[in-house]
């Protein structure tokens, strides 16, 4: 398949990104070649029955079943375009959103105004021991399944990161798991989704992804630095 | 004329006639409409120059920012769309169409208006208290908008709430006199069958907009107490849940989008028979369609909340209702198009309108389709794709409607024709720079452009996008200096234009029988009796090629 609005998008690297990409482009083939027909009827039928000396409108109140079978046949095909959309998005929602590949990484995730806080739980991979450790990036390895535990200290945030088409609304009171799998490694940009006061346009932050090699011992690193302290 | 008429208080102000009241209705409405107009223009330019002084208004910071984005979408929602889709054209329309000489209950009618015009001062007295107007969005999630210390803004919130309460009041005030008069005051042979797709539109919005509107209600007055007497309804610090607003207002919310759309695409079913000469296409089709989507207006709410927290399960049963209700739609925007089919058109500024609502309806539709699919939605959520998607629904919806209304009806308003030529300049330069703002702002939403972030250059990925903000804020401005033609025609027509025979369109429905401008009491010279339905345009056998509804015999 053409990549034509993918082709808009930031670079994908995540193992779900596929999915989204393909509903998302699957849609927009489907819609586009409707649109073009309704639009491409709407305009010929315009230009067709423009006043002409001499030539009466015909009368068509479209109340017989035969001249609403015009309507109801194009209605039609358009609900099973819909049923076949909504199938292939939610097989895509459910990989994403409701199954929970098991972790290989846990993060912490608090939004707050206006910043993103990330807790790693350090070498011993347990919450709140003396090897924990607060990043100012979101630093993950690749090709491994890490988990976000996402909350939020005082207003709504969304966690956005474009190139892993992640995307979760933080929510006070409430405790939000959600996962992924980056592919590639590299600096990727992270933003907040959801107006969240003044400085919303400036939470800012970065998603990292390193080598497995490189993250351990970073991890290594930085539990030693905690620990120390 | 009467004496208590000449009374220019009587006769202008607290005017209980439901056309004066129509009058009033659209010219606030215009007035918010060019405010709101002003606000997206200040953070156009904020976005296409960050940090530059906006000419006419100056440094745009971030909570100004935020207030103004936030002002545009209520204004434009509660203080245009509603005022003028429902209270002018309703008011003015529904009497004169079922043949009633006024409104069920005038005094109510004038309280309606009166109300709308406090709720209008109370929101514009909000710009001028201490911390500002309202910053939390025009959905004004808690709990940014539920502490005054998140936001910043303290009671310029209380006003808003109080502003949108008030304005809510109105509409219901004004939606009991809808369905009083349309159920009781019907002329004689108007029966329910005959009714011109207007009324009905009005009648569906009218539901809608009752059936929704108690739990927003219930939401904002607990909101409301969360500001100022210290619950915590929405803040969970005491055991609140901010989803619990969500919930509430949005399961008006979607409705509401539908209180604006149905009275729209009721102003486009009488523009295109019209002006094409043939009947409306499949009028029970239409009846029927509006219906089951009015049904399902109610349960698909939780769309815009598919990333908000809640039990990803109930994405499944609301993303099938939501992609489902494209059909009822469908039906009806495929039965507009095919009353064009071997019609006789004139292309009239009020048609062109009408059209244009069509096709770029059409557009919020296709796009809408993304945002409906679950999966997609996680992407799409919150950037400038749904900020583009939504403006390609309300504005053909509100401003397109309106205009088409305004154009065609104006004789009636005002008994006199508008003028065809600048009215043909204002839709074309309207038209096309609509289209330049908002086709960019899908692009940027495709490129991950978050919304409602007052400078882009903030983000090193959204600097490449920088180009599309200045197209489409230099094609805001545009669009904006065009409404001078359309400013100058409304009132220079008002005074100045040719003066309108009683039905200049060569329509069928009852309005069309009372003089331009109707009889200022009563609206028709004798109430007239229907004989048919309202679209019977070019009936074989006949040699004129309108048969109104009050004609008994035609030839």
């Amino acid at each position: 398949m053409l990549d034509w609005i993918v082709g808009y998008m930031p670079e994908n690297i995540a193992t779900f990104g596929e999915d989204i990409d393909y509903v998302i482009n699957l849609i927009g083939y489907i819609v586009f070649i409707w649109w073009i027909l309704a639009e491409g009827v709407l305009f010929y039928f315009l230009f067709s029955s423009r006043k002409k000396e001499g030539v009466k409108a015909t009368y068509e109140d479209g109340s017989t079943m035969k001249a609403m079978s015009w309507v109801l046949i194009p209605v039609v095909l358009v609900l099973g375009f819909d049923l076949f959309i909504d199938y292939k998005s939610h097989s895509a929602w459910d990989k994403i959103k409701i199954q929970l590949p098991k972790a290989d990484v846990v993060y912490r995730v608090m939004g707050q105004q206006f910043a993103w806080t990330y807790t790693h739980p350090g070498v011993d991979g347990k919450f709140g021991t003396g090897d924990d450790f607060e990043p100012d990036d979101l630093v993950v390895p690749v090709h491994q399944v890490v988990h976000t535990v996402i909350s939020a200290l005082d207003v709504i945030h969304s966690l956005w990161i474009p190139n892993l088409r992640f995307k979760q609304d933080s929510v006070p009171g409430r405790i939000i798991t959600g996962w992924f799998e980056a592919t590639k490694t590299g600096d990727y940009p992270i933003a907040c989704a959801e107006l969240c006061g003044t400085g919303h346009g400036v939470m800012a932050s970065t998603l990292k992804v390193l080598e497995a090699d490189a993250y351990k011992s970073w991890v290594a690193q930085q539990s030693a630095a905690a620990l120390a302290q | 004329m009467t004496s208590h008429q000449s009374n220019f208080w009587n006769y202008y102000i607290f005017s209980k006639d439901h056309k004066m009241i129509a009058k009033q209705y659209l010219i606030t409405g215009l007035i918010m409409a060019l405010l709101g107009g002003l606000m997206a223009y200040v953070f156009r330019m904020q976005l296409a120059f960050p940090g530059e002084a906006v000419p006419g208004f100056g440094d745009v910071d971030s909570g100004t920012y935020n207030q103004l984005i936030t002002l545009h979408g209520t204004i434009m929602v509660f203080w245009v769309g509603m005022p003028i889709l429902l209270g002018a054209f309703g008011n003015f329309l529904i009497p004169l169409m079922i043949g009633a000489d006024d409104m069920a209950f005038p005094t109510l009618n004038m309280m309606s208006y009166w109300t709308f015009f406090v709720s209008t001062l109370v929101l514009l007295a909000s710009f001028f208290v201490e911390g500002g107007p309202a910053s939390s969005g025009w959905t004004a999630y808690p709990p940014l908008s539920a502490r005054p210390e998140y936001s910043g803004v303290m009671w310029g919130m209380n006003l808003w709430i109080l502003a949108v309460a008030l304005e809510f009041f109105s509409v219901l005030m004004g939606g009991v006199n809808y369905l009083t008069t349309t159920f009781n005051m019907r002329t004689k042979g108007m029966k329910f069958s005959r009714m011109p797709m207007f009324v009905w539109m009005q009648l569906a919005a009218t539901v809608n907009f009752m059936f929704s509107v108690g739990p927003l209600i219930a939401g904002a007055l607990m909101l409301l107490l969360d500001r100022t007497i210290g619950t915590s309804f929405f803040v969970p610090d005491k055991g609140g849940d901010p989803l619990l607003y969500q919930h509430l207002f949005w399961f008006f919310g979607h409705p509401e989008v539908y209180v604006l759309l149905l009275p729209s695409l009721g102003i486009v079913a009488e523009i295109i028979p019209t002006f094409s000469r043939k009947p409306l296409f499949g009028y029970k089709m239409i009846l029927i369609s509006t219906a089951f989507s009015s049904v399902l207006a109610f349960m698909v709410w939780a769309h815009h909340q598919f990333i908000s927290g809640m039990d990803p399960r109930m994405a499944m049963p609301f993303g099938l209702l939501t992609i489902i209700i494209s059909v009822p739609f469908a039906v009806v925007l495929f039965a507009y198009i095919a009353t064009l089919w071997k019609g006789s058109i004139t292309f009239t500024t009020p048609f062109l309108f009408a059209i244009a609502m069509i096709a770029e309806f059409l557009i919020g539709g296709v796009t809408g389709i993304i945002n409906g699919a679950a999966a997609a939605d996680i992407y799409v959520h919150d950037t400038y794709y749904v900020v583009s998607h939504f403006h390609f629904t309300l504005v053909p919806i509100t401003i397109f409607g309106m205009l088409a209304g305004v154009y065609y009806w104006f004789p009636k308003f005002f008994g006199r024709m508008m003028n065809e030529t600048l009215g043909k300049i204002h839709f074309w330069i309207t038209a096309i720079t609509f289209n330049v703002i908002f086709i960019p702002l899908l692009q940027m939403g495709m490129g991950g452009h978050q919304r409602r972030i007052p400078d882009p250059t903030e983000f090193e990925y959204l600097k490449g996008m920088m180009g599309m903000h200045k197209t489409a804020t230099i094609a805001l401005i545009i669009l904006l200096i065009a409404q001078a033609f359309f400013i100058f025609n409304f009132f220079y027509s008002m005074y100045k234009g040719k003066k309108a025979e009683a039905n200049p369109w060569k329509s069928t429905t009852l309005e069309w029988d009372a003089p331009s401008p109707p009889v200022a009491h009563g609206n028709f010279e004798v109430i007239p009796k229907v004989y048919r339905g309202p679209y019977e345009y070019s009936v074989p056998g006949c040699k004129q090629d309108w048969s109104p509804q009050s004609a008994e015999t035609v030839n």
